[in-house]
């Protein structure tokens, strides 16, 4: 930092000016403070770290805690006592889960509607952000009003879906894929960036007689890489972890289930045990039987392993997508 | 890593250009409509030459605004059935028209001022809406604002990114996994229960799913737990914006690390709060359902039960689709009230707002 420029910000956080002796005093002072810490910053400083390492401890543990339960002996699991480490490896209870017809085949549909989703899903979301960054474009603000405006409105569950039956989209893996193509929050966030990039390249070539398509495969997509990540990445993990679709649409269809379903349906015959099994509304699809701990366990570390070895190298791509486009939700 | 230091800076400012320009393209969308010509914001004139050279993006719309008009305004004809005895058999035609005795079931009384009102089931849901949904936007918030801030304070560089990468992992599980993890974390056999019998506080395992009143607490802090370093990302940015001779000048004033805190930090994230928070109002009802459904049980059915899962009951359960899309309606109209009245309110605070 320049002399000069302290001095100035200092004039100007004070309103009164400041000779060059009085500034270079003050700012050793400045620097005086900030290498000698008080008591009170001590014990902020201790209670800060101790607060943070508890929260990092809170998010961790249950997460370490299923992954030692899964990795440990059935039997010997439901003793309990089991906090980070397996009391008597075994890795049985995820040849169980393999075992389980229904959970092979929701990772197989998970797989699946992921990729096929989040492929669609970005192109047409592209697509749609060029034509609204377009600044020519005719009827621009139209269009973005009118996706602007599926945001807030929204026919609700049982138009909906008496909607995809007509269509013929209940029963069918298509579901999965169709009707959630058009985001109008990522198409914001893509439009957002899109408007940013120069118009120049855009416009030279405009003059060597490309058109919009060739425009936006050949100069505006690769430039929008980092956001195309983006948007990739929110989709993906929106497709891996949906389930109430697979409920509501498809629950007769087993060849359709997903691997969160599954995973839902091992997990519920425990959660309505604590309500004592008194017949609930949502007890629709508990079967009677209780899933072992283990088992559980190793069913919630297959559903959660993907994104969880993903997210940390995509960190960067989150951070500027949530940035830009969260602010218009 | 300068790389990515850069685009938060900048995404800042990118945020409030396109929170400003929205706001513009809006203010022309109302003249457009006013005049008989839909006019284009730019100079450019509907002629046959432009809409030629254009031909592509109309196209391009075209599908979209088909695509869209069937899967999001489609939907909204299918309110009528609200007032319908809909079936499927007889479909939207001969249905037998109820008008409004799908309503007078949600509501039997319209006397708020009697007992009868308010212990009725539709006024339940609404409440255990509401209440969740304030419950759950206050704690989350607050408590990621305040981990943004604690965060930033950490100088250690390696320790603080570590904190950070772990606080997003709960975000990227679904919520059947972070429901299962409460759920084991508070079972009888769980690491809460075990804690509470080393220390003495109880001597039997406490069954906290068979309370209502630990109810709400619990979807709380499920939601807290789940989203707080996520939701601190976009604070953190702010922070990160914040020109660094202001703390500068605080310490020359005498500012400790609470004061700097108090006067630089939170007033200079605090557009960002208001904006976060205004929209997120808007989103208060749509926070009622996954995890209430999935911790949900017969015992605390009184204070879990939301409007999105009286829908699922009444109108996927019982088939009673008329009733269903009735509760959905006023689900919708409460949504669109609470955003205008959150826009107002920053709208009158002199803060930036939506619309």
């Amino acid at each position: 930092m320049a002399k000069d420029d302290f001095k100035l910000n200092y004039e100007a956080s004070h309103g009164k000016e400041i000779t060059d002796e009085e500034a270079k005093v003050l700012k050793k002072l400045a620097h005086k403070n900030t290498k000698k810490m008080s008591t009170g910053d001590i014990i902020f400083v201790i209670c800060n770290t101790i607060f943070l390492i508890l929260f990092t401890l809170i998010t961790l543990y249950p997460v370490l805690n299923t992954v030692a339960y899964s990795f440990n002996d059935g039997l010997d699991a439901v003793r309990g006592h089991i906090y980070l480490w397996p009391r008597k490896p075994s890795i049985e209870s995820y040849a169980t889960v393999f075992a389980i017809q229904g959970f092979v085949q929701g990772a197989k549909i998970t797989v699946a509607r992921t990729v096929l989703g989040t492929l669609s899903s970005l192109v047409a979301n592209a697509l749609l952000a060029f034509v609204i960054s377009r600044k020519r474009f005719l009827f621009r603000s139209q269009l973005s009003l009118f996706w602007v405006i599926t945001m807030y409105v929204n026919g609700g569950m049982i138009p909906v879906m008496l909607l995809y039956k007509y269509l013929g989209l209940t029963s069918s893996f298509w579901v999965y894929v169709i009707p959630g193509m058009v985001s109008a929050f990522n198409v914001m966030v893509l439009r957002t960036y899109m408007e940013d990039l120069p118009t120049e390249l855009e416009e030279s070539a405009q003059l060597d007689g490309a058109g919009y398509i060739t425009i936006f495969v050949k100069i505006i997509s690769p430039l929008c890489k980092p956001v195309y990540a983006t948007v990739a990445l929110f989709v993906a993990v929106w497709q891996w972890n949906s389930w109430f679709d697979a409920m509501l649409y498809n629950r007769l269809k087993t060849e359709y289930t997903t691997l969160q379903y599954e995973l839902m349906k091992l997990l519920n015959s425990v959660m309505q045990q604590s309500g004592s099994g008194n017949s609930t509304s949502q007890s629709t699809t508990t079967s009677k039987q209780v899933t072992p701990v283990s088992v559980r366990s190793a069913a919630t570390v297959v559903t959660m392993v993907p994104i969880l070895c993903l997210y940390p190298f995509l960190q960067r791509y989150f951070v500027t997508g949530l940035t830009i486009g969260g602010v218009k939700g | 890593m300068a790389n990515e230091f850069e685009q938060v800076e900048n995404s800042e400012k990118v945020v409030e250009e396109f929170v400003a320009e929205t706001a513009k393209n809006e203010e022309v969308e109302v003249k457009a409509k006013e005049s008989v010509m839909p006019k284009a914001p730019s100079k450019l004139k509907l002629s046959k030459g432009e809409l030629k050279r254009q031909s592509v993006l109309l196209v391009i719309s075209a599908i979209f605004v088909l695509y869209g008009i069937l899967f999001y305004y489609l939907p909204l004809g299918g309110w009528i059935m609200a007032f319908q005895n809909f079936k499927l058999k007889t479909g939207f035609l001969h249905s037998k028209w109820v008008w409004f005795a799908k309503f007078k079931f949600l509501f039997p009384t319209l006397k708020f001022w009697t007992r009868e009102f308010w212990d009725g089931e539709f006024i339940r849901v609404i409440r255990n809406t509401l209440g969740m949904g304030v419950l759950n936007l206050a704690t989350t918030f607050i408590m990621a604002i305040v981990f943004a801030i604690l965060l930033n304070e950490v100088k250690n560089k390696f320790g603080k990114k570590m904190v950070q990468t772990i606080s997003y992992l709960p975000h990227f599980l679904s919520w059947i996994i972070v429901t299962g993890i409460v759920h084991d974390s508070l079972s009888s056999t769980g690491i809460i229960n075990e804690l509470l019998r080393n220390l003495h506080i109880i001597n039997d395992s406490y069954n906290f799913f068979a309370h209502p009143a630990w109810f709400w607490p619990i979807v709380a802090f499920s939601n807290v737990w789940k989203e707080t370093g996520w939701n601190a990302i976009i604070y953190l940015a702010a922070i990160t914006a914040i020109d660094p001779c202001l703390y500068e000048a605080a310490e020359i004033d005498g500012a400790g690390r609470w004061g700097k805190m108090k006067y630089i930090t939170l007033p200079s994230i605090a557009p960002t709060i208001m904006i976060l928070l205004v929209m997120n109002i808007g989103n208060v009802l749509n926070a009622g359902f996954e995890v209430q459904y999935l911790l949900g049980n017969g015992l605390v059915q009184k204070v879990s039960q939301t409007i999105d899962i009286y829908v699922l009951k009444w109108g996927i359960s019982q088939m009673d689709y008329s009733l269903g899309t009735a509760a959905g309606i006023f689900k919708s109209v409460v949504a669109i009230v609470l955003i205008v009245i959150s826009n107002t309110i920053a709208k009158k605070a002199g803060q930036e707002s939506l619309f």
